[in-house]
């Protein structure tokens, strides 16, 4: 399924304008749209966005994430080539994080 | 009675289409200065470019070799003399203890918005695919060898190599 059968809405900068919208098919279909395919790994990055944002209120950040995810900075940057700092955001379906770090 | 109704006023001519802007691709940034204060914008800088995407090059040069010198980098300090952010009169920033107290109250503030140490940061970049270089004359100025910096640097360059590496990049002075 893409992004345009899911019936997805965008912003401006690919993020879900309506978080509600995520399931895990609208997370691949965001992923595709990247170039990325998903794996076990992405998953778990996922996952860990999802439920930290659920409960801090607010998408974690890249040094967050590389913290308490289990993944590393190296990994997320295999990951995501072109920019784990919005992309695991993105796809998790979350706002763009707004810290620097 | 008359009423007036307001048009919504309608666009007659379309709005000139805005020239294409490229996105930047390459960030390439020269850290000339060693403290702590002035250390922080070019390493941020450079790894919110990584976040998004944006290769980043650093080039360490003059005081900013204290930033990846091995016995320097856990040890920078926020000058307090000279300094007109500090809002306090210079002969109080000559106080002895005042320049701890003040790097003191920058890593304080810093770990409050989850900024990491100078140290961190640097390794924050290394794996984030960064590129760190230090400057060759910079090295033989201060007397130090490949020893005494961080792991993390890349290699020493001249400033003609710099231009090398930083091909295709937005340079940017700190």
């Amino acid at each position: 399924m893409t992004v345009q059968e899911l019936n997805l809405q965008l912003n401006d900068e690919g993020f879900l304008v309506d978080g509600d919208q995520w399931s895990p098919e609208a997370a691949e279909a965001l992923a595709e749209a990247e170039g990325i395919s998903l794996n076990d790994k992405h998953w778990n990055v996922i996952t860990f966005c999802r439920e930290d944002a659920a409960q801090q209120g607010t998408p974690p950040g890249l040094r967050r994430i590389s913290k308490l995810s289990g993944v590393n900075m190296k990994e997320l940057y295999q990951l995501f080539p072109k920019g784990p700092g919005k992309l695991a955001a993105k796809i998790s379906g979350l706002p763009k994080p707004q810290g620097c770090i | 009675m008359s009423t007036t109704t307001v048009e919504p006023r309608t666009e007659t001519t379309a709005a000139p289409e805005a020239p294409a802007r490229k996105p930047i691709e390459h960030l390439s940034v020269i850290c000339s200065k060693g403290s702590l204060d002035m250390a922080y914008p070019g390493l941020i800088l450079a790894n919110a470019a990584r976040m998004t995407g944006i290769d980043a090059t650093l080039f360490f040069t003059f005081w900013g070799l204290d930033v990846v010198t091995e016995s320097k980098i856990d040890h920078l300090h926020v000058p307090t003399v000279g300094n007109p952010a500090m809002h306090m009169p210079t002969m109080l920033g000559g106080l002895p203890g005042m320049e701890t107290l003040a790097s003191t109250m920058m890593k304080k503030e810093m770990e409050k918005l989850d900024i990491p140490p100078v140290r961190e940061m640097i390794e924050i970049l290394s794996d984030s695919g960064a590129k760190l270089y230090a400057c060759r004359m910079a090295m033989d100025m201060f007397k130090r060898t490949e020893k005494d910096l961080v792991p993390q640097v890349d290699g020493v360059l001249n400033a003609m190599d710099f231009f090398d590496v930083s091909a295709g990049a937005q340079v940017l002075f700190i």
